[in-house]
């Protein structure tokens, strides 16, 4: 059964057409990228995968439930979220915000502490050092690693990313790419990811869909997304010389 | 000082904070829970706001008039001088705590939803702590308003430090208008820097 699933998914408001009749499924341990230029309704897309927005037309499935079926809070902390601006609480230090919704769900003090410092280790951010620090004091590419590291604490099937790396400068994003795939391999996470940078979409994806306006006009693999040849996807590919 | 000056100066004191503490506390109590009331809800919104507005407009003095007829909340002594100050107390935090909580970053809110907080949990973890300070600075003007506001109390017989500037205004005695006016004025300034104290530790953190 596939993680997700969005069938004939239209999302229309205000009159206008953010998506059109949007098709497509992500398998377990896949890291489907949805490319696209700014307003092309990937973020939209996304959303409406933990249930902060609702198809129109069409319905989503997670874990084969549409969305309109799930408990809204359950399916939130169901998923992982990793948001562009990060998001992470000004008021909370480093521990507080990763260890968030564990201790929302109720996990014992202990186990939250432990799961903690083992996920700042993991995204390579000694606990010692950075549990007590307030977002303020860390840099952009720490700021994004405590982030991912909370949308990992309650240990969700799935992580969906908003064009989390974009507002870094290219060596860290490099680094932050890097670690995503270590921690794809390590932890077998599923992801869909929103971004507009073609060469993130080819180092990062299992499978690419291109939205257009709304709509979904390549979803392949790597490869076979280099020899697409549709207009969208030519002036993408294009840009990576 | 005069000893005749002495032996009011301490009740009337007492009946001036006690005029003040009650006034604000009851101020926040409504203040409050209405300004994230409005939040939530963009009906009563403008509607609430203006009201508050206006009667920060009304001067003291008629106020206190215009509530001396008025059935069951109104009459002379303390209960109407105290509505009166809750309402005059009512601006300033009903509209720091709305402003305080919408300003809360666009980003932090929507990582919450995306987390799944629950709207309580938002509030008590989000957006209350962050909106804190700015909530606090609202209760800091009220308070100090309020300390000046309540010597016009003494004019419908709700007592406090306008008793002695009232007296001396009728009997063109200096020394008891500033028996009043001098207290008064350093209840304020310990006010505005025991709570800008605390508004600086808040936003702090």
């Amino acid at each position: 059964m596939p993680l997700v699933e969005f069938r004939n998914v239209s999302y229309e408001v205000g009159g206008r057409q953010i998506l059109s009749d949007v098709n497509f499924t992500v398998d377990p341990g896949e890291t489907l990228v949805l490319l696209g230029r700014s307003g092309s309704g990937k973020t939209t897309a996304l959303k409406m995968t933990n249930g902060m927005l609702f198809p129109t037309r069409g319905e989503v499935l997670v874990e084969g439930r549409p969305t309109t079926v799930w408990d809204p809070i359950r399916l939130k902390r169901h998923i992982g979220y990793v948001i562009q601006e990060v998001g992470l609480f000004p008021h909370f230090t480093v521990a507080e915000n990763v260890g968030l919704v564990p201790t929302l769900e109720g996990w014992p003090v202990r186990d939250v502490q432990q799961r903690v410092e083992r996920l700042l280790a993991d995204m390579g951010l000694p606990p010692a050092e950075y549990l007590g620090r307030y977002p303020r004091q860390l840099s952009g590419g720490q700021r994004q690693r405590v982030g991912v590291a909370r949308a990992l604490a309650a240990d969700p099937p799935l992580l969906l990313f908003d064009e989390p790396f974009g507002a870094l400068d290219p060596v860290t994003r490099v680094e932050l790419q890097r670690q995503f795939l270590d921690l794809r391999r390590n932890l077998r996470k599923t992801s869909i990811f929103v971004t507009h940078d073609v060469r993130e979409a080819l180092r990062l994806g299992t499978r690419i869909g291109l939205l257009t306006r709304g709509r979904l006009e390549v979803a392949a693999d790597p490869q076979t997304f280099r020899n697409a040849r549709t207009e969208e996807a030519v002036a993408f590919l294009g840009s990576l010389d | 000082m005069r000893p005749d000056l002495v032996n009011d100066l301490f009740e009337l004191t007492g009946e001036h904070l006690a005029l003040v503490l009650s006034a604000i506390a009851v101020a926040m109590l409504i203040g409050v829970p209405l300004g994230i009331l409005l939040t939530r809800r963009e009906g009563p919104r403008q509607w609430l706001l203006g009201f508050a507005s206006v009667m920060q407009t009304i001067p003291s003095l008629a106020l206190f008039g215009f509530l001396i007829p008025i059935p069951f909340i109104g009459g002379i002594g303390k209960r109407t001088v105290i509505i009166a100050l809750v309402l005059y107390a009512l601006l300033p935090i009903l509209r720091n705590t709305f402003v305080g909580i919408m300003s809360v970053d666009a980003a932090v809110c929507e990582s919450a939803v995306a987390m799944g907080l629950t709207s309580g949990e938002m509030l008590r973890k989000v957006q209350l702590p962050l909106a804190a300070p700015t909530i606090l600075a609202g209760i800091r003007v009220a308070t100090v308003a309020t300390i000046g506001t309540a010597t016009i109390a003494a004019a419908i017989g709700g007592g406090g430090l306008g008793v002695f500037i009232f007296r001396g205004v009728a009997s063109v005695d200096t020394a008891q208008i500033l028996a009043g006016a001098v207290p008064a004025a350093l209840i304020a300034l310990a006010a505005d820097g025991g709570l800008g104290w605390v508004e600086r530790k808040l936003s702090r953190a």
